[in-house]
């Protein structure tokens, strides 16, 4: 089931503005309303994405954020485009830095190419005292789409009207995902550009100014394969370093606290979002209701047929609060969790990066002693150990400031996204509160 | 008759100032354990005024804003005493007082419109014996002003089949008249082997309180008709300190097999007789197919309330586990402030998923139940209008009947027989009795059944609208609830430095 065909008449959330630019298409465009509410690069980095999904959040961001530096390098995603399989995303660089031959360009790139990318960085033996922006999760419609064909097989068993709003439904939460998926490629292009080393790598100046596509397949079964052979091989070997202890008190508490704060956000990011589903189903649930309220409306043939009518009226106004705030929770709470998922196990990879420089040092230090003993190749030891001291010292060097700067952004992320959330849902409770109560003046004062 | 008058224009209403203090004081007295003279008063009767029809949809508000604020600290008791469950519905348990209030009386009802005053509460499920051939037992309390009931105040133990043999009587006598006996409460086989295993768990305590419940609103519905309330059955169930001979299942089987057949009967529509007025069946037919696609409705609703009972559930125990995690991770978050924050955050959630869990109860014992009760009522609807097809199918038939003993009297005539003549005047006379019964009583069902029906959705009406309003001020509670927690929280938040 193409997920296209089913958005091709215009939707009006009031939050988003949607184009249809080419006609023969089964095709979704975001319109540039996307720039005037993405977050500009900050300093402290971006671990908010555009927050478009809320219409009250236009206003100043609670976070500060500094303009005048990263007048150098401003990235943001200006359209998307939703095409079967694939994501197209417009990456849109403004720049006054001479590396790059225009000032404004823009290029078409797709999810591949960004995972090459992050790739590059972590490979890169150069960013290894640096953490990663963690890599935006793939695009995944595949449970939006399921829905929509199971939509369209029963589609015999509802009424019009019902199968008219559950479409709408399921059209706006295949928006909604399109939205996030968006937003999460924009805040790792847009980390990547705020941070004062990485944004100067060369595989990212190819990646926004290169028009061409890159040529960036995806790896293959084989390529797949060595990768999670790599990855065991990197959790035994994590395994071995972490229980190497550190002389430097701030890592070592930094490695026990990541730790455990890795594997608490991983089991609070999952409660969350098993929540946030509850809360859906009941929204949807009241849906029903109010449809079926509707319908006793008006077959009623007592007084009770007004009543009917004006509590179905009222449960379709409260179910769209309700989504509403699932759909905030999911917003400020889930993805805030998932996002600081992602940026702890990068933190983590890049202690163990250290550990696995430490443990180099070391065993470089015990190969310059045996070499003195036995006074064979003590100059190669000599080198080897002088490399081993640098890179250890370079990475710890930067793994500090990296990981302060992380504290910082993680406070400041959660607070902004706590608030918000507490602000949200006083409005909504608020919203509900009202509808309620002039529902129930009307209903005890009716006849 | 009852069908044809309109409720007259309801003046404002007051709006009831103890909701929101039933729902707080309610809350706060949870743990109150009371003395079982509270417990028979459980809910708040009408007090005796009397009862003007016209006056009698302002009645139910009035009442209704008394019972809520006089109930509030008792409302609960029900449910703490006895083997309380672990979570008891406690704060909104307002089913009782749904009916508590005076029925219509009959407009045909040539007696004196006595006040109606009649409480009862089924309370205090014990279980009584062991194994397989245990049984919960349940302490049923009358108190009333009746002069056919003998005391004030009358407590008695009945079991589940005692209600069901109730019923079953009642059914058989009255149902062929036109009354729309009220069903009992649905067996349920899963649900008692749990309790009778002794499984203390948390399904089958609901499922005790689900039951106690229902056995509560079945004898107020009960009573709530005139013709019943006077039966001597219902009397003796209600009185009577033993135990009625309960009715063998085989019994109970017997009568829904006897409804079966019902169902099926073939009905003779010949409109050659004068008696039967014509537009009184154009009244019949519309009836039934109203009540068809009401049962249709209503089912449909039952099935979404139910959906929507399990997800709120569902996201209670889903916000309680992220409550936890949610406490966990502000334990290992190590700038103070936002650890502070997270905590704080675990809290709101923790209180929040009790509101749910409030809220899916009130979304079962006001919603869900009602609509089930409907639904079982309608088919009890469904099942007297089946009734007239069939006394009507038997008054055909008689009328066949004696046209062929005229027959055979003429032809008896013609052959000459005096001896067999005399026989078959005699079964003549005996079959013209026969027709004018079948029509007496044809005519008496449908007139019953008319005043019934209008009886019935006057209730309708009363009992939705009272239900929906309450049930819409939970929803108000829950959410003014919602508000304080996340106002509380705020602050919190924004300190994060």
């Amino acid at each position: 089931m193409m997920v296209g065909a089913f958005l091709s008449h215009s939707l009006h959330p009031s939050y988003l503005h949607l184009q249809r630019s080419d006609a023969s298409s089964n095709h979704e465009h975001l319109s540039s309303v996307l720039t005037s509410l993405c977050v500009s690069p900050q300093q402290e980095g971006l671990d908010d994405g555009p927050d478009f999904l809320s219409e009250e959040d236009r206003g100043p961001r609670a976070v500060n954020v500094d303009l005048q530096t990263d007048a150098t390098l401003q990235v943001d995603i200006s359209d998307a485009l939703s095409e079967r399989d694939k994501v197209k995303f417009t990456v849109h660089t403004k720049s006054t830095l001479p590396n790059f031959k225009q000032n404004e360009f823009s290029v078409v790139r797709q999810h591949e190419e960004f995972i090459w990318l992050h790739d590059s960085f972590v490979e890169s033996e150069e960013y290894a005292g640096y953490i990663i922006p963690p890599a935006p999760p793939r695009p995944d419609f595949d449970a939006s789409r399921e829905k929509l064909q199971k939509l369209g097989e029963g589609e015999g068993s509802m009424t019009k009207e019902e199968f008219t709003k559950m479409k709408q439904e399921l059209e706006a939460e295949y928006l909604a995902i399109f939205k996030k998926t968006v937003a999460m490629h924009e805040v790792f292009l847009c980390r990547v550009a705020a941070h004062p080393v990485l944004r100067k790598d060369l595989n990212f100046h190819v990646f926004l100014e290169y028009n061409q596509d890159l040529s960036v397949r995806g790896k293959n079964k084989k390529e797949k394969l060595e990768d999670f052979f790599k990855n065991v091989v990197k959790s035994a070997d994590g395994v071995l370093v972490a229980g190497v202890k550190d002389v430097d008190d701030f890592f070592e508490h930094e490695k026990t606290f990541l730790l455990e704060y890795h594997n608490r956000v991983k089991d609070s990011s999952a409660k969350s979002d098993r929540m946030i589903r509850s809360h859906k189903s009941a929204a949807d649930d009241i849906n029903r209701i109010a449809s079926t309220l509707y319908t006793l409306g008006t077959q009623d043939s007592t007084d009770l047929c007004k009543f009917f009518l004006k509590v179905s009226e009222l449960f379709e106004k409260t179910r769209k609060i309700e989504a509403r705030v699932a759909a905030d929770e999911d917003l400020k709470l889930a993805d805030l969790l998932k996002y600081y998922l992602r940026e702890s196990q990068a933190a983590k990879d890049l202690l163990y990066r250290r550990g696995r420089a430490l443990v180099d040092y070391e065993n470089a230090n015990k190969a310059l002693d045996k070499a003195r003993a036995k006074n064979k190749d003590v100059l190669q030891a000599e080198t080897t150990q002088q490399v081993c001291c640098q890179k250890f010292e370079k990475i710890s060097e930067s793994a500090k400031q990296e990981l302060i700067d992380f504290k910082t952004r993680r406070v400041a992320a959660f607070r902004k996204n706590l608030v918000e959330l507490a602000e949200l849902e006083l409005k909504h409770a608020k919203g509900n509160l009202q509808l309620l109560q002039s529902c129930l003046g009307v209903l005890k004062g009716d006849t | 008759m009852a069908e044809d008058r309109e409720p007259p224009p309801l003046p404002g209403v007051p709006e009831p100032q103890d909701a929101e203090d039933l729902f707080v004081s309610a809350m706060e007295d949870a743990e109150r354990s009371l003395s079982p003279e509270d417990i028979s008063s459980s809910s708040n009767g009408p007090k005796a005024e009397p009862m003007l029809l016209d006056h009698d949809p302002d009645d139910l508000f009035a009442e209704a804003t008394e019972e809520v604020s006089l109930d509030s600290p008792e409302r609960q008791m029900i449910l703490s005493d006895g083997p309380s469950p672990a979570i008891t519905p406690v704060t909104i348990n307002p089913r009782a007082d749904v009916f508590d209030r005076s029925p219509d009386q009959d407009e045909d009802d040539e007696e004196n419109r006595d006040t109606f005053d009649i409480q009862i509460s089924v309370s205090d499920p014990e279980k009584v014996g062991d194994g397989m051939n245990a049984y919960m037992v349940y302490k049923v309390t009358t108190k009333t002003s009746l002069s056919i009931f003998i005391r004030d105040e009358v407590c008695v133990k009945r079991r589940f089949s005692d209600f069901l043999g109730l019923h079953s009587k009642l059914a058989s006598k009255y149902i062929h008249m036109g009354y729309i006996v009220p069903p009992a409460p649905e067996k349920s086989i899963v649900g008692m082997t749990k309790v009778k295993v002794g499984k203390e768990d948390l399904s089958s305590v609901e499922f005790v309180e689900k039951r106690r419940s229902a056995l509560e609103r079945y004898l107020l519905r009960t009573v709530k008709q005139p013709a019943l309330l006077k039966d001597p059955d219902v009397l003796q169930f209600l009185e009577s300190s033993e135990v009625p001979s309960h009715v063998s299942y085989g019994d109970v089987i017997l009568s829904n097999t006897y409804c079966f057949i019902l169902k099926h009967a073939r009905c003779y529509y010949h409109h050659l007789d004068e008696v039967f007025v014509c537009s009184c069946i154009k009244w019949f037919e519309e009836k039934q197919q109203q009540f068809e696609n009401l049962d249709v409705q209503l089912r449909k609703l039952h099935a979404s309330v139910e959906s929507l009972v399990f997800h709120r559930k569902e996201l209670s125990v889903n916000t309680a586990s992220f409550a936890k995690s949610a406490a966990m991770l502000g334990n290992s978050e190590d700038h103070t402030a936002l650890s502070r924050a997270l905590s704080q955050l675990a809290e709101v959630e923790e209180k929040i998923d009790q509101l749910h869990q409030d809220q899916a109860c009130a979304d079962f014992y006001l919603i869900s139940e009602l609509l089930g009760d409907y639904v079982r009522l309608i088919t009890a609807v469904k099942g007297v209008f089946d009734q007239r097809m069939k006394t009507w199918a038997k008054c055909q038939d008689a009328q066949v009947m004696l046209q062929r003993k005229r027959e055979a009297e003429a032809k008896l005539q013609h052959a000459n027989k005096p001896d067999k003549l005399q026989q078959a005047k005699d079964e003549i006379r005996e079959w013209e009795g026969k027709v004018q019964q079948g029509e007496r009583d044809f005519e008496q069902i449908s007139k019953n059944i008319r005043r019934e029906v209008g009886r019935f959705e006057k209730d309708r009406v009363k009992d939705f609208r009272v239900v929906i309003i309450k049930y819409l001020e939970s929803l108000v509670h829950t959410q003014q609830q919602l508000i304080k927690y996340w106002e509380a929280f705020l602050p919190e938040a924004k300190a994060i430095a």
